[in-house]
């Protein structure tokens, strides 16, 4: 048998659905038996471990989707999406990255939940970007000398902008608090409580940047306008534009808005987000 | 014997893993240290903690990379991309010698994410060994692979592990990252005698050697990096410093980690076979 060949036939059982009993005996045929193991049971070692490493992963990358789906549908939901989409890339890190398409093409898996489990998604899997994203220089005195609308100022990679319509980022911090939490059993319930409200959560639309500050991440709730904003100058538009389409949808007085916008550009600029 | 070409003629003496549970003990306390092995992968990324963490101890210690998906064993074409990015980290850490292992993982662009045993094939040997010297011209460092645990055998197979080691690494002209643990979990795995095996290598061509826990299951030995290191495992790597002379060595431990000091005084337990790797580790700490 070629390495191809073989590489082709290990890979495909190994990667075939975890169900009781394991593989069928003709799928490890081309293993040799010991003492000790069968053939089977000698790729059952490498099938548990593939699945238990893709799993493990998936629960660490995604505490919100399984806080929003519960344990048991997770399970499932996690199982299913690995099975149709093994990793693709190097690093585990990205093993999530098709998540939400899948689930959109998947719907059953979320049930009643699914524009949150899908916000949900959206959101963690911003936390992941934002967690290693480069750090472009940041923007600094000597890059305004030539102020003007044309002027281009980009966002950080680090910044990733979100409209969801429902308030996952406090869900989200309430499972890590969860996750973290060593205080009194007291703090414990009240944290396990509003995790389990995840179900009756009604949808609110938001706007949230999940920023890196300091090698942690945030997510930052933002104003209609801010994330107009902020998108505009993240899809590579001029500052005039950005601030042009700002105007466009909001719904505040000019005075009120340009006062607003001013003290935005402080604080971004404060937190790092725009480089040259 | 230790320092030579595929470790880029250094005299590393004990390291251990960078772990995430140590970065804080590590950064605020500056222990003394050979030298640290980071895994490639937790670094081939654009920025961030990790990033940030590896250029501060990069300013205090030498550190070598080891990874664990360059899989040069698959039958498919090395992963242009990730080639791009350990180059771009073998620059920023200037490793003397870089270490991956003697397996396979991916197959038509699907990763396991696993090590994964190689059909003892002079088929397998050979395009194992071209993809090694083609990963080598492009990175241009020295490369050294480890040899595996493994839990299964092919049908396919011509020859012993040791003989297809000495095959791959011949072919390659490359250097041996020896794990002795490794070594023991198979020959248990697969009844073999493990010092025909380490009697049976080249040892001109052994860059590094790798020591770790393991865990015992009724039938068979995993390979699991959350224990001390087993005396059976200490003896093997004492023959092996008899036979190859004081080598770079470093203890792996991956999970359950303790204390930073515990993981340490497991690798310095090394010095008790090759003292003169002691000396190697200190002169470096006390130099810097």
């Amino acid at each position: 048998m070629k390495l191809v060949e073989l590489q082709k036939k290990f890979a495909q059982a190994l990667m075939a659905p975890l169900v009781p009993g394991g593989v069928p005996a003709p799928a490890a045929g081309f293993i040799k038996p010991n003492a000790h193991l069968t053939a089977r049971e000698r790729l059952e070692i490498y099938r548990r471990s593939y699945w238990y490493r893709l799993i493990d992963s998936m629960h660490e990358d995604f505490p919100g989707l399984r806080a929003v789906t519960g344990p048991r549908a997770f399970d499932q939901l996690i199982r299913a999406y690995l099975a149709d989409c093994p990793s693709r890339s190097f690093t585990l890190r990205d093993l999530g990255s098709r998540l939400e398409s899948w689930l959109r093409a998947h719907p059953e898996y979320a049930g009643r939940r699914l524009a949150l489990a899908l916000d949900m998604i959206r959101l963690e899997w911003a936390h992941i970007e934002a967690w290693d994203a480069k750090e472009e220089r940041v923007l600094g005195p000597e890059d305004l000398l030539e102020p003007g609308p044309r002027l281009k100022i980009r966002l950080q990679p680090f910044v990733r902008l979100l409209a969801l319509d429902y308030p996952v980022d406090k869900l989200r911090l309430s499972v890590n608090a969860g996750e973290h939490e060593t205080a009194s059993n007291l703090v414990l319930k009240k944290v396990r409580r509003r995790i389990g409200s995840a179900a009756r959560m009604k949808p609110r639309r938001i706007y949230v940047a999940v920023h890196r500050l300091d090698f942690s991440i945030y997510y930052r709730r933002l104003s209609v306008e801010e994330f107009t904003l902020l998108s505009a100058l993240r899809d590579g538009r001029t500052a005039g534009a950005a601030l042009a389409s700002c105007c466009r949808a909001s719904r505040l007085p000019i005075d009120k808005l340009r006062a607003r916008v001013e003290q935005c550009f402080a604080t971004w600029a404060e937190l790092g987000w725009f480089s040259k | 014997m230790p320092a030579n070409r595929f470790n880029g003629f250094t005299d590393y003496g004990i390291g251990i893993g960078l772990r995430l549970a140590h970065y804080d003990h590590i950064l605020k306390n500056r222990p003394v240290v050979g030298w640290f092995e980071i895994i490639s992968e937790n670094y081939m990324i654009d920025g961030g903690r990790p990033l940030a963490i590896l250029d501060r101890i990069l300013e205090q210690y030498r550190v070598v990379q080891h990874g664990v998906s360059a899989y040069f064993g698959s039958a498919e074409k090395l992963n242009r991309e990730h080639l791009k990015r350990l180059k771009a980290l073998v620059k920023r850490t200037k490793t003397p010698w870089l270490t991956d292992h003697l397996c396979w993982g991916s197959v038509d662009g699907t990763y396991s994410h696993d090590l994964l045993p190689m059909p003892y094939t002079f088929e397998a040997a050979k395009l194992t060994a071209r993809k090694i010297r083609q990963a080598r011209d492009y990175l241009e460092v020295p490369i050294a692979v480890e040899n595996v645990s493994s839990y299964a055998e092919f049908h396919v197979s011509e020859m012993t592990e040791w003989e297809f080691l000495s095959e791959v690494v011949e072919r390659a002209d490359c250097g041996i990252l020896l794990d002795v643990n490794n070594i023991y979990v198979s020959s248990r795995n697969h009844d073999f005698d493990p010092y025909t095996y380490l009697n049976s290598i080249p040892a001109d061509r052994v860059a590094q050697i790798h020591i770790a826990g393991h865990s015992k299951f009724q039938k068979y030995i995993l390979d699991t990096h959350d224990h001390p290191v087993i005396d059976p495992v200490w003896k093997l790597y004492e023959h092996a410093i008899r036979r190859i002379g004081p080598t770079a060595t470093l203890l792996e431990w991956d999970d359950r980690i303790p204390s930073f000091e515990e993981v340490h005084a497991e690798a310095r337990k090394a010095e008790k076979y090759a003292p003169a790797l002691s000396a190697l580790s200190t002169a470096f700490n006390e130099a810097g």
